[in-house]
């Protein structure tokens, strides 16, 4: 009696687990084992329950998650702990190589990945491969363009990178204070694209700087991740350069007149891919939780994924964001022949990977960026 | 005979002695030490280089931020000074003891919300849409931006230091010997001569407490120049945030923090020397 009591209430309550954070702690007391605890390395919402509860329900397992704030942070993390300390890493791509480089990640076994169900264009991901050996699986992308505010800007005014210098934002474009995105969107209006804007010369380099310095006053302020949500939202900024869909998306639920495009000079893609953290003990589950990530339903979660939308890479994905929220798949252009879908802005070679310069230094860019701030 | 030395006041001492030593002291000659520290592949290396000290210290954005950081926290501390002496005098001249007990008691409640919090609310009052500018809006002028900018910040160092300061004062100008202004009065002084002669001179220590206290809180603030200064243009604090963020270089951070504990030593020792300094 009691029994079946607490069964029902089991089944209740998990039919409502998903984004429920408060259920998840009752669910893991229903069951007779503790759960086995998953150390998780990603950026901010990977292992919110709106992402994690179903899984954690269905396996017995526990996220923990440590939050890092960019690629420097998580390999910092990565460094200073003990191998075995984190399970699963998220990470941006352009890290990957970095990663694999130290030794903190596990080789994976490519025969347990859907890859016949990625699209061609993301199915040898840069630097996830050394010949055919796979050390990371992507699992979501994003772009990043032209951020503005509808009721200032028209789309067509925004559809170029010179809009931030446009009279109607002067002295209201923030910058996300981050010196790859918006230092490769200007390198990328400058008409750095082959082979990308991350990888030029000394002349071009120099440039980038001077275009950059040209915007300063146009500059509003530099913004933190809270920081960039907020002076959208009360239209403080009418511009932001370095961001996309992945901010703007988020707000745009929230009813503020806030859109991205990608302008006619290109976007830059970031690229997120999950791997195993060298040592770990819990690798069958990781990669369990991979598959189940790439999986429609994981792929329709992290489309929508309340912390920052991201695009899918695989084509069971997109028609499952069609079927489940036909209106987001729309938005995010998840629609094959779809006019801002990212295989065709990737086809007319209108998007470009997110990189570290290739030509420079991390620290000369870093440089340039703390010079910029202060003009 | 000898007296036989006694442990008892070093027994009493022994507790901040010991707090200062493993909270003070020690991380700070471990940031001294870690100024020249390399980091290798994002790991920290205990190391004897300059590289760090020469790099940081080459960098205009360096002197850039140095020069606002000090020139900021000096108007902060004047500012704070100056609007915070009228209500000091008035509370500790003009009004009754009850009266006087309820002010302090109301300038210790702002203490009680966290900063951050309160600069927050900033944001909302100072935003172009905000209702600064809409009373501002009812006689036709604005809307003026206030975030982002040196404006906004200032705001949030008085936000910070203001309750503070006029404390400080405040004691200190109700510690004056009412006999000094009397006598003051009673030899024909005019009351402006017996402020500037006899009330400033006197209160001297609290008022440069206060000040000093004001240009340490401000100068090391990190909430105010970011969240309402929009880091334009950065301060110190901001560039420690930035250089930690880029490389992992905590050494490089660890130089321009050492370089902040200099000035404000510095600061704090010559204002304290002018402070306890007697008059000629």
């Amino acid at each position: 009696m009691s029994m079946s009591h607490s069964q029902l209430t089991r089944r209740n309550l998990l039919a409502t687990a998903a984004g429920a954070a408060l259920t998840v702690p009752m669910i893991n007391r229903a069951w007779a084992q503790d759960p086995t605890d998953i150390n998780m390395l990603a950026w901010y919402g990977h292992a919110e329950p709106d992402i994690v509860a179903e899984f954690e329900a269905q396996n017995n397992v526990k996220f923990v998650p440590k939050y890092y704030a960019g690629g420097d942070n998580m390999l910092a993390l990565i460094a200073q702990s003990p191998p075995g300390t984190y399970d699963i890493i998220l990470s941006d791509a352009e890290f990957v190589q970095q990663l694999n480089a130290a030794g903190y990640i596990e080789e994976l076994d490519a025969s347990l990945f859907p890859f016949d169900d990625f699209w061609p264009e993301y199915q040898s991901f840069p630097g996830h491969w050394t010949g055919d050996r796979l050390w990371s699986v992507m699992v979501r992308f994003g772009l990043l363009g032209v951020s503005y505010n509808t009721d200032i800007l028209s789309s067509d005014e925004a559809s170029s990178y010179n809009a931030y210098w446009n009279s109607k934002v002067a002295g209201k474009v923030g910058h996300f204070d981050w010196h790859l995105p918006s230092l490769g969107q200007i390198s990328l209006l400058n008409g750095n694209r082959d082979p990308s804007p991350f990888d030029i010369g000394e002349d071009a380099w120099q440039a980038v700087q001077e275009k950059t310095l040209s915007l300063k006053p146009q500059v509003g302020g530099y913004f933190d991740y809270g920081g960039t949500f907020s002076s959208l939202k009360n239209g403080e900024m009418l511009a932001m350069c370095g961001i996309g869909d992945w901010i703007t998306g988020v707000l745009q639920k929230d009813g503020a007149p806030v859109a991205s495009v990608i302008p006619e000079e290109g976007g830059i893609q970031w690229t997120e891919s999950y791997s195993i953290g060298k040592g770990s003990t819990k690798q069958e589950i990781a990669n369990k939780f991979i598959q189940y990530m790439l999986s429609p339903g994981g792929q329709v979660r992290s489309i929508q994924m309340a912390a920052y939308p991201g695009l899918s890479p695989t084509k069971s994905g997109w028609q499952a964001i069609q079927d489940a929220n036909p209106a987001e798949a729309e938005r995010s252009g998840l629609i094959e022949g779809h006019d801002q879908s990212p295989r065709k802005l990737l086809a007319e070679k209108r998007l470009f990977l997110r990189d570290i310069p290739r030509q420079q230094t991390l620290e000369d860019w870093n440089d340039f960026w703390s010079e910029y701030k202060t003009a | 005979m000898a007296r036989k030395p006694s442990i008892y006041p070093y027994f009493w001492r022994a507790p901040l002695l010991i707090w200062q030593g493993l909270f003070f002291v020690g991380p700070l000659i471990l940031m001294v030490a870690m100024s020249f520290w390399l980091v290798r592949n994002y790991r920290m290396e205990p190391d004897f280089v300059l590289a760090n000290w020469e790099r940081m210290l080459t960098r205009d954005y360096f002197w850039s931020a140095y020069q606002v950081t000090f020139l900021r926290a000096s108007i902060a501390a004047a500012l704070a000074s100056l609007f915070a002496f009228p209500a000091s005098y008035a509370l500790a001249f003009l009004v009754s003891e009850t009266t006087r007990r309820w002010a302090i008691f109301f300038l210790i409640v702002p203490f009680f919300t966290s900063y951050l919090v309160r600069v927050y609310a900033w944001q909302v009052l100072l935003a172009e849409s905000g209702p600064v500018n809409a009373v501002i809006g009812f006689v036709g002028l604005g809307p003026f931006t206030m975030l982002n900018s040196g404006f906004g910040a200032m705001v949030g160092y008085l936000t910070l230091i203001m309750p503070l300061v006029v404390i400080l004062q405040t004691f200190s100008l109700a510690a004056i010997d009412r006999n000094l202004i009397e006598a003051a009065w009673n030899l024909g002084a005019s009351p402006r001569r017996t402020l500037v002669r006899v009330i400033v001179p006197a209160a001297k220590v609290g008022l440069i407490l206060g000040a000093v206290f004001a240009f340490i809180l401000s100068f090391g603030d990190f909430v105010s120049p970011f969240y309402l200064g929009g880091s334009k243009p950065p301060t110190l604090s901001i560039l420690i945030i930035d250089t930690t963020k880029s490389g992992q270089q905590w050494p490089r951070a660890a130089v321009v923090a050492v370089m902040m504990i200099l000035t404000l030593f510095t600061v704090a020792f010559a204002a304290v020397g002018a402070a306890y300094r007697r008059n000629a």
